[in-house]
């Protein structure tokens, strides 16, 4: 998230919002429908049995991508790196189902059912996260919480969100000064029971600090006459380009079951 | 009349040696008062006794003429009473500073529009309407100093308390600062090391030593 934070200062609406290049069409829509949009879609792909179904996903995911208006390469290699996290699930799989076997390693059978299982996985999984990445990654972290709030999401969550995003920064500013500090009195960190000790110290004392300014936070937010309702500034409001989306987006989603439908074994 | 005034205050934090004993203070009205004294003598629990988030031990905290001793007494206290913190970081906790800056008369009722009018007021004001949509954290000390500045003046307090407000500043901003200072009609108690600022600011006040608040 802190990288997010860092690319863009201004989180102020763009005036253009309704004449935008093909290419960040998405940026302009309103926060809401494209939360809705992530879920709706998301819970579908993940009802799809057929590969064909699945693989129009990933292409729809990525047209997605196009219209987002996100660095191509980047966001590829973040999903993979979300790749990787399910890797040894993919890798593994053929060898754990039962089924026609296709090859042999090291003795253990791999069986054509788990491999497709794999590729199903495979599918959905990316075609999910790039769709979620695309529709809602690309907002500011603040835009996603006020827009969370005002989808009625239970105010505490949005506000941990919230103040997650406002100190994130400041703790990793303090875990930095603290570890310059170290290393300023020659610490190297190696296999020992120092490093171990040192290490325990300095989350130690982020925590406690963490806790104190947490603290002192709360004390400056009732000294502004806080009584734990947070009042939120920011407007949303459907245009015509918002509903254009959402009849697009739905023919799409209608498309897809009916890919679905076609090939499944219904 | 007295704006706030305490008296016999005497506060220990649990487990520990008293800060204060029979601690006596007064702020008239349009009265500019400093708090004097060394580091760890109670300066700021001194201030946190008078806004309500501590609770002395024995004495009577009285504000704006009625003694105020639950929570629920301090919360009009807080709304008449301005505090600048001592560390910026902990006050301004909205992601943009128009945000902050309309988070206080947002909590006293007042609606978006009209939260949204005082904070481009406030900030025109202190001449940092080029600051409105940016980060908070992402600000420069001196400019997060100003803003916490703003944002507890947005409240339009009868009375502003400033924690050590010249930490950190460069001598732009430092001049800045006292230029806004003395172009404000309030009555004022100011924490600071700095005996210049003190000067121009708020030459008046108490010193305080070891556990005892003298008039200087």
């Amino acid at each position: 998230m802190v990288y997010v934070l860092t690319e863009r200062d201004s989180p102020s609406p763009d005036p253009l919002a309704d004449r935008r290049p093909l290419r960040q069409v998405l940026v302009g829509l309103d926060p809401r429908l494209r939360i809705c949009a992530a879920v709706v879609f998301a819970v579908t792909v993940v009802a799809f049995d057929t590969l064909w179904a699945l693989a129009a996903s990933l292409v729809v995911s990525l047209a997605l991508l196009g219209l987002s208006g996100l660095a191509l390469r980047q966001t590829l290699k973040r999903m993979l790196m979300m790749d990787s996290f399910i890797i040894f699930m993919l890798v593994l799989l053929p060898f754990t189902m039962p089924g026609t076997p296709i090859f042999s390693l090291w003795g253990l059978q791999a069986s054509w059912e788990g491999v497709l299982r794999a590729v199903e996985i495979g599918l959905t999984a990316n075609a999910v996260i790039l769709a979620v990445m695309t529709l809602v990654g690309s907002m500011e972290p603040v835009t996603l919480g006020h827009a969370l709030f005002s989808l009625k999401v239970p105010a505490s969550l949005v506000h941990l969100l919230m103040f997650t995003i406002r100190y994130i920064d400041v703790l990793r500013e303090e875990y930095q000064r603290l570890r310059i500090a170290m290393k300023l009195r020659g610490f190297r960190p190696g296999t020992n029971w120092h490093t171990y000790r040192s290490f325990g110290y300095l989350v130690g004392m982020m925590l406690v600090r963490a806790i104190e300014r947490s603290e002192r936070i709360l004390a400056a937010m009732k000294c502004r006459g806080f009584t734990g309702r947070l009042v939120l500034l920011e407007e949303f409001r459907l245009r015509r380009a918002d509903l254009a989306f959402a009849v697009v987006m739905g023919c799409v989603l209608l498309a897809l079951i009916l890919v679905e439908v076609a090939h499944g074994a219904y | 009349m007295a704006l706030i005034e305490l008296r016999d205050i005497g506060f220990a934090y649990p487990g520990l040696d008293p800060v204060l004993e029979g601690a006596d203070f007064r702020l008239e009205s349009g009265e500019r008062l400093s708090i004097v004294g060394p580091n760890g003598a109670g300066k700021s629990t001194l201030l946190k006794l008078i806004m309500g988030l501590l609770v002395p031990i024995e004495g009577t905290v009285v504000a704006f003429d009625q003694p105020r001793q639950c929570e629920a007494d301090f919360v009009e206290v807080r709304r008449r009473v301005g505090l600048v913190f001592q560390d910026a970081d902990d006050q301004l906790f909205c992601p943009t500073v128009a945000e902050d800056v309309a988070f206080g008369p947002l909590n006293l009722g007042k609606s978006k529009s009209e939260a949204l009018e005082i904070v481009d007021t406030v900030l025109s004001r202190l001449g940092l309407t080029h600051l409105r949509d940016r980060v908070t954290h992402k600000l420069s000390g001196g400019e997060k100093r100003l803003v916490t500045l703003a944002t507890v003046l947005a409240m339009e307090p009868e009375v502003l308390i400033l924690d050590e407000p010249t930490n950190a500043l460069d001598p732009e901003n430092y001049a800045r600062l006292v230029q806004i200072l003395q172009g404000l009609d309030l009555a004022l108690i100011l924490v600071s090391h700095d005996p210049e600022f003190r000067q121009t600011i708020a030459p008046q006040g108490y010193r305080l030593q070891q556990r005892q608040l003298q008039r200087i």
